[in-house]
């Protein structure tokens, strides 16, 4: 069953074309990668599939509502209830502490729950640096807060743009480890990315070029990754 | 979670924060100070316009008829109507009793004045009986003290004032000290037929107006000459009053044309009308008058005086509202990916905007609280240096500042508020 049905989209910014006639589509607990070089695109995909931004024309059904026909006050909505979103620069909020990063997701979603958002630091093994502020914080770990505040509302989604972007090698594949074991778990992500390692991990790769899709891979690294122990 | 943003924005950025406040504290600072100065200035600036003289006339009725019928001077047709001078403590006793400064009663009379008790060089001159320093044990038990000391302390006096219970003394005026050759210390014959008196010169004052070519004497004193003990013809009272406005002008037409409600107003208003009604309550028999020209300066001087207080106070306020905007909007454009941020987990524009108003209001309420004492030094400051005495501290204008700064830092916040509400998450989040 498709979450996310792409049909026909285009995003022209006056005479920039950022997408051309795009479809697309996503199946429930799949894991994609979007590749592309830069100014193919990639990010334009994951705005219009995060609910922050819309296409120029088509359609883009996420489970089951056509979110380019939404106002923004019902995108808002639909982006706090269905989609996680994870970026390259993190975005913590420098004030709180990871555990207040993670909590500001519920505080708009629903009730802020403490216990909860230090069980899902728990699931990217931060549930010791909690109290922590992201200065006191290295870069995968921040990251990993980051995904944590993705996590914590149950998404339908997971958006995950350039997520091991502003890493080292070792973070990085802390990062995929747990991508994959949200994966395990039955999520459905979308990661934009232009590493091809990152990319190899995903079960199908679509790769962008100058706003179209120029062509899709079946993945052979992920079937290896899963049987590896 | 709200008020942990809340406390993480306003104590990690202290810096701006501290600005936002400093700026709603001088803005608030100036509207405390000018609102208890505009408020108190009334009091002040009557205060210091009753140095220049009465601006009541209080004459017995039959009089203020002949006045008004005939335009007939009041000195020949109506001089044998007079007033108690009994009821006089009665003026205390009204509504506005407070706001009543001064008075004192006056009985004139036409004399010949003799300086070498020589019949044939004698000349017409005004007599005129009245309190210089009276003691009044009021009915409502307090005391006053009042007289031609207090309401003429413009007067140059060569020599010394005359003392109430001194009946063989009198002060002359300059212009009548000349023509008459008097000098101080003379001895004077007053003589109204068929009696005469002696009096001592104790003072020469010069006053710059007609009473500069009149004697002055204890009221005890003239009464007796006249034979009218216990009367008075007129009295001259000093009143703190309020600017007239319509409602004001109308009743001093005729008060029955007001409303129930209106008459209320009008009457528990210090107006000049209002005290004047009063008055006349007070003393059976009595018409009081403004005297318009010194009411009406007064009005318009404290008009004035009010209207500048209200502008400093507005122009204080736009400018803390301006510099509010500047602070709050550069601190959303540093903020704009925190902010970013917040839509795109799925923060509305609405509570985003009530997070970042909040913490401005609370800032404003601090800097505001520190503004409203700083102004009551400012006010102090005003009313020692200006007017030279203290400012009275107004409880209203505690609810006036609050309301005020709460406005300036809400519209001061305008821009920074549509800046949110255009924030795109894509724009900030990824640097486009």
């Amino acid at each position: 069953m498709d979450l996310l049905e792409i049909k026909g989209i285009s995003k022209i910014y006056g005479e920039v074309k950022a997408l051309l006639d795009v479809d697309l589509n996503v199946k429930q607990g799949e894991w994609l990668a979007v590749m592309g070089p830069s100014g193919s695109g990639k990010t334009t995909l994951m705005n219009i599939i995060g609910c922050m931004d819309k296409p120029t024309s088509g359609s883009v059904i996420l489970d089951g509502t056509d979110i380019a026909g939404e106002s923004a006050r019902s995108l808002t909505a639909i982006r706090r209830d269905k989609i996680g979103l994870i970026f390259q620069q993190f975005h913590l909020i420098n004030y709180l502490t990871a555990l207040e990063n993670v909590m500001v997701a519920q505080y708009y979603h629903s009730m802020p729950d403490e216990k909860e958002a230090l069980d899902a630091l728990g699931r990217v093994g931060l549930a010791g640096r909690a109290k922590h502020l992201p200065s006191q914080l290295s870069g995968g770990e921040q990251q990993r807060v980051c995904i944590a505040r993705a996590l914590i509302n149950y998404p339908t989604l997971i958006l995950a743009d350039e997520p091991t972007g502003n890493l080292d090698e070792a973070n990085e594949q802390i990062v995929i480890d747990i991508l994959g074991k949200l994966h395990e778990e039955g999520s459905t992500i979308v990661v934009v990315t232009h590493d091809a390692e990152v990319a190899e991990v995903a079960e199908r790769t679509v790769v962008l070029e100058h706003g179209r899709i120029a062509r899709i891979i079946q993945n052979e690294g992920h079937a290896d990754r899963k049987e590896k122990p | 979670m709200f008020w942990r943003l809340v406390r993480g924005a306003l104590f990690r950025q202290k810096g701006k924060m501290l600005m936002v406040a400093f700026t709603v504290a001088l803005g608030a600072s100036l509207a405390t100070a000018m609102l208890n100065v505009m408020l108190d200035v009334g009091d002040k600036v009557n205060q210091e316009l009753k140095a220049y003289g009465a601006n009541i006339n209080v004459i017995p009725k039959e009089a203020s008829l002949l006045d008004d019928l005939y335009g007939v001077e009041e000195d020949r047709d109506a001089s044998a109507k007079y007033l108690p001078e009994s009821e006089l403590g009665n003026i205390k006793t009204i509504f506005w009793a407070f706001n009543i400064v001064d008075f004192t009663p006056y009985f004139d009379l036409n004399v010949k004045l003799g300086g070498s008790a020589d019949e044939a060089d004698a000349a017409d001159v005004k007599l005129v009986g009245t309190w210089f320093a009276h003691h009044m044990d009021l009915p409502t038990g307090e005391t006053l003290d009042t007289g031609m000391a207090n309401m003429k302390n413009w007067w140059t006096v060569e020599g010394e004032w005359i003392d109430d219970s001194d009946t063989e003394g009198v002060m002359v005026g300059s212009e009548a000290a000349r023509r008459a050759g008097i000098g101080l210390g003379d001895r004077v014959t007053v003589t109204l037929p068929p009696h005469s008196k002696q009096f001592e010169v104790k003072g020469i004052f010069t006053s710059g107006s007609d009473e500069d070519s009149q004697i002055y004497a204890a009221l005890p004193a003239v009464q007796a000459l006249a034979g009218k003990e216990g009367l008075v013809k007129r009295v001259e009272v000093s009143a703190l009053t309020t600017p007239d406005n319509e409602l004001s002008r109308r009743a001093a037409q005729n008060p029955k044309s007001l409303s129930t409600k209106e008459w209320e107003t009008w009457y528990c208003t210090a107006y000049v009308s209002a005290i004047c009604y009063q008055i006349d309550e007070a003393i059976e028999g009595s018409v009081s008058k403004p005297i318009r020209q010194v009411a009406e300066s007064e009005g318009a001087i404290l008009e004035k005086t009010q209207l500048l207080m209200l502008l400093i106070t507005i122009l204080s306020l736009a400018g803390s509202a301006l510099g509010i905007s500047n602070l709050v909007t550069a601190g959303v454009m540093e903020r704009s990916k925190e902010l970013g941020l917040l839509k795109a987990i799925g923060g509305g524009s609405l509570p985003i905007s009530m997070l970042v108003l909040t913490e401005i209001v609370l800032t404003g309420i601090i800097g505001g609280a520190c503004g409203y004492f700083i102004g009551l030094g400012f006010a102090q400051i005003i009313g020692h240096s200006v007017f030279g005495g203290a400012i009275n501290i107004k409880p209203m204008v505690i609810p006036l500042v609050a309301v005020l700064v709460f406005l300036v830092t809400v519209l001061g916040s305008i821009p920074a508020i549509r800046l949110i509400l255009r924030l795109r998450p894509t724009e900030v989040l990824h640097g486009r």
